[in-house]
């Protein structure tokens, strides 16, 4: 059977955007092969800088021959119904078959598919795969009209097996498909001519081209450790600078110079990032851990083994370094001298245009902290004082450059205007956690801001409307409930999430009228410098629905917002390990905006499941809710009359009014407690008692009074329960 | 390859591009006559990249960043910079190859250098324009811009032109080994007179950044924005038709200065610091709206290859 390479060779493709051009190369192609009947046995996409590659093991020579036969309307049928069917099969009426079947005379269609030559399927395939590539942005080039991502060279397509190499012959927007391919750029210029893939890999190793990705980052990375190994140095691994420089060289080299020593007093995170973002080097550092020099990769071998090369590279790096130094020394002198300084400029930096400036938002976070300072035992003029300088940063130059190093410049800064250690860790630590593996601070004045930070976010993005929908969630709202829900679970905070929310979300509100007022006052004075009437400019009043929350009236949008966190608790805890029943339970139960108790009955419900008591327990709930229900249905009354142990039958039905008697105490207490192990562990003690009565006595007695006495026992028991958990939510 | 000679000093580097691009078949031009931000704004760039007529132009722009003066002090940036600017139309499928060469002539040896193109798509929000293409790294040092421009003034380049821009001084400073710009040379070095870029420029990108950052009376620079934004609009709503002549003349050249002069009025203001956050996109924003108003005029004319009649 015949191997298939396919290479598409074009000026540089950008380096972030190879491996999945890879991956969609040999989905196009492989997909629409079998579409076609053209099966094949294995498929390896590559990508360099400068070449897209399928290989293609075992392909059918031809596609096998088909016929199909498709069944169409009564030849009685009304016109409309033939012409449908002609249309779907593509045949004329004079090619149907009239055949015979139970209702009368049918059409039926024979389709009848010669197999079709490997090669004139590919040129199809191709063709359309080049033409619909899905590149996330291409281009035109020349006075042509083909689109690429960046001009499109060659395309080399070859079909091979025993008896040699056959070109698969196509044009598309001049292009004809060849058996030829280049080397590296500079070190192995000139065509090169293939007669399958093996020799195309080889061919290509020899002109210094390696083929595949991975090979070129492993290489990277063997060759740099092993240059900082010999100095006994230690390259700071990052496998996403890894992957985007092995997208950029087809001959990897790793070449180790050494940072100026005027630069290595700039802090490690400034470095490393200007290292990376504007060189693409590797930090290296001693074994105290100071970064003292970089790795660059270049993308060729030198006569004079890349010196010329690494003292260019270490030019720029000095110039680039000058910058950071420079802007490093100015931003000491601000924060030395005054902080507040960069605060005051956030006011002219917009948030966001319907939540106002930067400014407005450090106000309200501030507020919200000092409210949440108790609750984590933070000092509240602390608190304020760190929310009110954690984004200080903002406005400083490194940040301007890097904007990455938000948080981290900030702590430095602040340490700098002499602000209690406390407040530095915040400046950094309130962003924090920023992904579901990142940590959760944990000294209380982070938190409070932490948690300032990341309500005020998600109360503005309710406010105007702006939630996360399917894949889309540009501003990490998501992100920021997680952050939520982490920073109270790992404290315990006990606080009603929803009071924090409706509270804040008012004040959102108040501050987003401020600013449209004055928005609207503007708007207005422009359109009246332009003569246009004021009328065209609108700016609705703030209509607040109210909604009802066990009891309790709050802003429907905060409302929102909880289902919005409880979604993410539910994910959060089935990661964990809880199931989704006991989740749903644990919602149903009262305050259930205080996500530590949320989580807390959860736990303790799951335990209590896992053991029999609690299982057999759960089933005694069940039958006890259902006949009652069952009852109540067919009467239509409600059995909700306490009932009385007087009417009890001696045995069973006693203990049972006993039992209840005990375990209601001891619940009481322990659910005011919040012991909600001790309550469960006391619900459980009915199984005994539960399962007995069922056993012995007969709830639908003869006797009426009886009978009713006995549905009000069931519901009592069934009360009990639930004032525990909700275990009608329980599956099973 | 042999080694070609290394330049001896900036001229040397401009003049080898000069006689390097018109070998390869460009018309030398002369820079424009006004002040503008980059290469990209002379019309032979901003308005020839539209139309369908084959165009291949190569040039030095002065150009002019208010905001980026340092007194002459900072070894690399200047209020007042060179950029040598190539543009051909359609791009020709080996202008990589011809772009290499370039270098070649000024004296960078492919044989121990390290080139890439790195992606970088170019965007000039304020000509309404974006390409794709890359910057060029020689041993990690952005040397070059190179893009393949796909819109001008919202109008879709067809055929497209490959750009190529060199900021002269920084490729002229490592090519020379030269750690300041002030002290490059300008001409031979070893002749009688020798003079250094410093010579030159040190003392107008001194007076320059203090006008520039203080002294632009600011009232008046709003006025002439003002001014240059109404005459454009004027010029283009002009009729064709020349009552003196009574020919067909659509006057996109002259509209289209106004709109470079607005531009830099605009540069001035920035540097100037009265523009706030706000106020900025919406100067981009009308100055975006009288470049694609030449853009519109432009292509309507015979030098963009329509019929005009």
């Amino acid at each position: 059977m015949p191997d298939l390479l396919i290479e598409l060779f074009s000026e540089e493709i950008p380096a972030r955007m190879q491996a999945r051009a890879a991956a969609d190369l040999k989905r196009l192609v492989t997909d629409g092969m079998v579409e076609a009947g053209l099966t094949y046995g294995s498929a390896t996409a590559f990508s360099t800088p400068r070449r897209l590659a399928l290989a293609v093991e075992g392909v059918l020579a031809e596609s096998p021959a088909t016929r199909e036969e498709r069944k169409g309307p009564r030849t009685d049928a009304p016109e409309k119904a033939l012409e449908g069917f002609l249309r779907s099969t593509g045949l004329t009426k004079d090619q149907l078959e009239a055949r015979d079947d139970k209702k009368g005379q049918v059409w039926f269609a024979v389709i009848a598919r010669a197999g079709r030559p490997a090669g004139e399927i590919i040129a199809e395939v191709l063709s359309d795969t080049i033409r619909n590539f899905p590149w996330p942005k291409s281009m035109r080039w020349g006075a042509g009209s083909l689109k690429w991502v960046r001009p499109l060279q060659s395309i080399l397509c070859v079909l091979s097996d025993e008896a040699g190499a056959a070109i698969v012959d196509f044009e598309i927007d001049g292009f004809k498909p060849g058996d030829t391919t280049q080397g590296h750029r500079f070190m192995a210029p000139g065509p090169i001519r293939v007669t399958g893939f093996d020799d195309y890999a080889a061919k290509l190793r020899a002109a210094h081209v390696v083929l595949s990705a991975e090979d070129r980052a492993e290489a990277i990375w063997h060759d740099a450790t092993q240059l900082a190994f010999a100095q006994g140095l230690e390259v700071v691994e990052d496998k996403g600078l890894l992957n985007e420089v092995a997208g950029l060289v087809e001959w990897p080299v790793a070449l180790m110079g050494a940072i100026d020593t005027d630069f290595l007093e700039l802090p490690a995170e400034v470095l490393q990032t200007s290292m990376k973002e504007h060189q693409k080097f590797f930090s290296v550092k001693d074994k105290r851990g100071k970064i003292t020099h970089f790795i660059t990769i270049a993308n060729r071998e030198t006569a004079d083994n890349g010196a010329t090369i690494l003292a260019g590279n270490q030019k720029v790096l000095s110039a680039r370094l000058a910058d950071a130094k420079f802007f490093w020394e100015n931003d000491l002198r601000v924060a030395s001298v005054d902080i507040t300084q960069w605060t005051d400029a956030l006011a002219n930096v917009t948030f966001h245009n319907k939540l106002g400036s930067q400014q407005a938002r450090i106000k309200r976070v501030s507020k919200l902290a000092r409210e949440i300072a108790p609750l984590v035992g933070a000092d509240a003029d602390e608190v304020q004082t760190a929310a009110l300088v954690a984004k200080a940063d903002l406005s400083s130059e490194m940040v301007y450059e890097f904007p990455e190093l938000q948080g981290i410049m900030g702590e430095y800064y602040a340490q700098k205007a002499e602000l209690s250690d406390e407040i530095a860790a915040a400046a950094r630590e309130h962003y924090q956690p920023l992904g579901p593996s990142d940590d959760v601070p944990s000294a209380p004045v982070s938190v409070a801001v932490a948690l300032a930070d990341k309500i005020d976010t998600l109360t503005g993005f309710w406010a105007i409307d702006e939630k996360p929908t399917g894949s889309k969630d540009p501003f990490a709202l998501r992100r920021a409930a997680l952050g939520v829900i982490r920073l109270v679970l790992e404290h315990d905070l006990r606080s009603s999430t929803l009071d924090l929310m409706d509270v804040h979300l008012q004040l959102v509100k108040k501050s987003r009228s401020e600013t449209s007022t004055a928005q609207k006052r503007k708007a207005v004075n422009e359109a009246q410098e332009k003569g246009v009437g004021p009328s065209f400019v609108t700016t609705g009043p703030y209509l607040t629905a109210k909604s009802d929350f066990d009891g309790r009236f709050v802003d429907t949008i905060a409302l929102d917002l909880l289902a919005f966190i409880h979604d993410r608790l539910k994910v959060f805890l089935r990661d964990k390990g809880i199931r989704h029943d006991v989740i749903d339970a644990a919602l149903a139960m009262p305050n259930a905006d205080d996500l530590t108790l949320l989580v807390k009955r959860a736990e303790a419900l799951q335990t209590f499941l896992g053991t029999e008591d609690g299982e057999n327990l759960t089933q005694g709930f069940k039958r006890a809710h259902n006949i009652l229900k069952q009852a109540e249905e067919k009467d239509g009354v409600e059995y909700s009359y306490g009932p009385d142990p007087k009417l009890a039958e001696a045995g069973a039905e006693t203990d049972l009014f006993k039992a209840l008697d005990a375990v209601e105490a001891v619940i009481a207490t322990a659910m005011k407690k919040e012991d909600f192990g001790a309550a469960m562990a006391a619900m459980a003690t009915l199984r005994g008692p539960v399962d007995a009565f069922f056993e012995g006595v007969q709830v639908n007695a003869e006797n009426a009074i009886l009978r009713r006495n006995r549905l009000n026992l069931l519901h009592r028991i069934s009360e009990t329960c639930l004032s525990v958990a909700d275990l009608t939510r329980i599956e099973g | 390859m042999a080694a070609i000679e290394r330049p001896k000093s900036f001229q040397d580097i401009i003049l080898r591009l000069q006689s390097y691009w018109a070998a390869k078949g460009c018309a030398i031009l002369q820079p424009y006559d006004m002040e503008v931000g980059a290469g990209t704004f002379h019309p032979a760039t901003t308005l020839r990249a539209l139309g369908s007529k084959s165009w291949a132009v190569a040039y030095v722009q002065p150009s002019r960043r208010p905001t980026d003066g340092r007194y002459g002090e900072n070894p690399n940036r200047l209020q007042h910079y060179y950029q040598y600017q190539v543009l051909i139309k359609p791009s020709p499928p080996d202008l990589q190859d011809l772009y290499l060469g370039s270098l070649e002539a000024i004296g960078i040896d492919m044989d121990m250098h390290d080139i890439r193109f790195v992606e970088d798509d170019w965007e000039s929000p304020t000509l309404g324009a974006w390409g794709l293409g890359w910057e060029v790294w020689c041993d990690g040092m952005e040397v070059s811009q190179f893009t393949y421009f796909q819109q001008v003034g919202g109008h879709d380049c067809k055929p497209v032109s490959g750009e190529l821009t060199y900021g002269l001084e920084r490729l002229a400073m490592y090519v020379l080994g030269v750690d300041h710009v002030m002290e490059m040379p300008f001409n031979d070095p070893q002749t009688e007179i020798a003079l250094s870029y410093g010579d030159i420029f040190k003392q107008t990108e001194q007076e320059y950044s203090r006008w520039n950052f203080d002294v632009a009376d600011t009232d008046v620079l709003l006025q002439h924005f003002v001014d240059a934004e109404a005459e454009c609009a004027r010029i283009l709503d002009t009729d064709a038709k020349d009552p003196k002549t009574g020919k067909h003349i659509v006057m996109a050249h002259p509209a289209y200065d106004q709109c470079i002069k607005a531009s830099h009025v605009f540069n001035l203001l920035d540097a100037r610091g009265v523009i706030s956050v706000t106020e900025r996109q919406a100067y981009i924003g009308r100055v975006r709206t009288l470049a694609k108003a030449c853009a519109d005029a432009f292509v309507t004319t015979e030098a963009a290859g329509a019929n005009v009649t």
